[in-house]
């Protein structure tokens, strides 16, 4: 048996190339997928409904809070809106609710706020961690009125992504209601800047970066993800195939 | 190791059914996790210690992407390669798993990884060394049973560097640090964790070098044989 670095490397090239072809054949794909259905229901059976994550001491703060993503939405109207220190900004509360709302930034800064430092994991592999001051979003559904038939929350945001797809995100009652997911306007005792999100982003700790939808336009309730985008519940699970579920 | 008779000869039944599965579901299971992780490594390939880091943060460890003919899939996709590795990982998990709970009641750890008092006397593990170095592999009836550096290894893989990589992987989900917040505790934080994952993920790997060397070394088509069909022809006694 003549085994050579050569060989070698042929052979795990080959194998490679035939998990890559595997993992283009559909129900190949549809089973690598579906894992995000175990994570999932694995974390969420292992976890109290309001288990908390993790909330650090003001000294372990990140010294940059690195922003990912868009950096600054640039569009006519958004420039607009940050040229008048967002007093135009709305945040509409629509779809499944008895009392549709219309938030302006002072309204919502004059809610009862929760303040938290949190570690922002990004899907990539770094960590940052910030202090979040904002409302939770649970008050803001109280005080919508959130249908029973609503299931999900959709955050559309005001960065365009290219070819007119704007970035959105969802999440469901279990984070919705959850006592550290805020809608955040300051980092670190300031106001947002734009590259972080201004005027205000969401914030569910329990999961990736990606579901942290910056420069909120407007929540959305609905039953069903279906016909929302491509129906898969966020921009990035859309166009890229990440997960919705993205506690891991 | 089934030896019967007091004097192994000939052909016996090496490795039980259990071993056997769970070898060769590792062995594509850690090819998938090891080449997807690589892929995911690619995305951030900087490592920190600590609960944060990220690009401005100081790096203990920043490479360049690995080459594509060691990544799942070859041409960068995060999503694929994490859809490859969270697939994956908790069979893995649950596979190791089982597997304990099978050799503990098999009698397997106790019998056969388990350390006897003579494996570990200085002068005993000495001449395992030596005969290692001089690449004379024991024969007869003690070719039936684990030497004290396979023992070492083996304990080694399956109840520190398997275990580890399991949990500082699990460590790193936001979503498990609510559930079972003390494994970020045990681990200094998320990045820390991120950092021993790697680690543990290349210590794998020189076990996987050193084992197959091993292997060639010792006669591959019988080893080999030995962990498909569990028969094992026992090298005759050196006159």
């Amino acid at each position: 048996m003549i085994l050579t670095r050569r060989t070698l490397l042929l052979v795990a090239t080959a194998t490679l190339a035939g998990c890559d072809r595997l993992g283009r054949n559909e129900s190949v794909r549809e089973a690598l997928f579906s894992a995000e259905n175990f994570h999932r229901w694995a974390q969420r059976s292992l976890m109290a409904r309001d288990a908390l994550a993790q909330e650090f001491r003001p000294d372990q703060i990140s010294p940059i809070f690195r922003a990912n993503g868009t950096a600054n939405p640039n569009t006519p109207a958004y420039k607009a809106l940050w040229r008048g220190g967002f007093a135009d900004w709305r945040l509409p509360v629509t779809g499944l609710v008895t009392r549709p709302l219309s938030l302006s930034l002072a309204q919502l800064q004059a809610m009862p706020h929760r303040t938290q430092i949190t570690r922002h994991d990004c899907v990539e592999g770094w960590s940052a961690i910030g202090k979040w001051r904002g409302v939770p979003l649970k008050a803001i559904l109280e005080a919508a009125g959130l249908r029973d038939s609503a299931r999900y929350l959709v955050f559309r945001c005001a960065d365009d992504m290219g070819g007119g797809r704007p970035y959105y995100e969802s999440i469901d009652r279990f984070d919705a209601f959850h006592p550290q997911t805020i809608l955040a306007y300051a980092l670190n005792d300031r106001p947002l800047t734009v590259a972080n999100g201004a005027p205000l982003r969401l914030r569910v700790e329990r999961q990736l970066g990606y579901k942290q939808a910056k420069y909120l336009m407007g929540i959305e309730a609905v039953a069903s993800l279906d016909g929302i985008g491509k129906g898969k519940g966020g921009y990035w699970e859309d166009y890229a195939g990440y997960d919705w579920y993205a506690g891991i | 190791m089934d030896s019967q008779t007091p004097k192994a000869t000939g052909t016996v039944r090496r490795h039980r059914l259990s071993t056997r599965l769970w070898h060769w579901l590792n062995a594509a299971l850690l090819y998938v996790l090891f080449t997807s992780g690589l892929g995911i490594f690619n995305a951030h390939p900087r490592l920190y210690w600590g609960h944060y880091g990220a690009n401005l943060d100081a790096a203990w460890l920043e490479l360049d992407r690995f080459p594509g003919w060691l990544t799942l899939p070859a041409l960068y996709s995060l999503a694929m390669s994490r859809h490859w590795h969270l697939a994956a990982a908790p069979i893995f998990a649950f596979a190791l798993l089982f597997y304990m709970l099978w050799s503990l009641a098999n009698r397997h750890i106790v019998r056969d990884l388990a350390f006897r008092r003579d494996d570990l006397a200085p002068r005993h593990i000495w001449q395992d060394i030596k005969d290692h170095a001089r690449l004379r592999f024991p024969t007869g009836d003690a070719a039936l049973r684990y030497n004290v550096l396979q023992k070492f290894s083996y304990i080694g893989v399956i109840f520190i560097l398997l275990p580890l990589i399991i949990l500082t992987g699990l460590t790193m989900a936001p979503g498990m640090n609510a559930a079972w917040p003390w494994l970020v505790d045990l681990f200094g934080g998320r990045q820390s964790a991120r950092s021993l994952h790697f680690i543990a993920a290349f210590a794998l790997v020189a076990f996987f070098l050193v084992h197959i060397l091993m292997v060639l070394l010792a006669g591959p088509v019988n080893e080999v044989r030995s962990m498909i069909t569990g028969r094992y022809r026992v090298p005759e006694e050196r006159p």
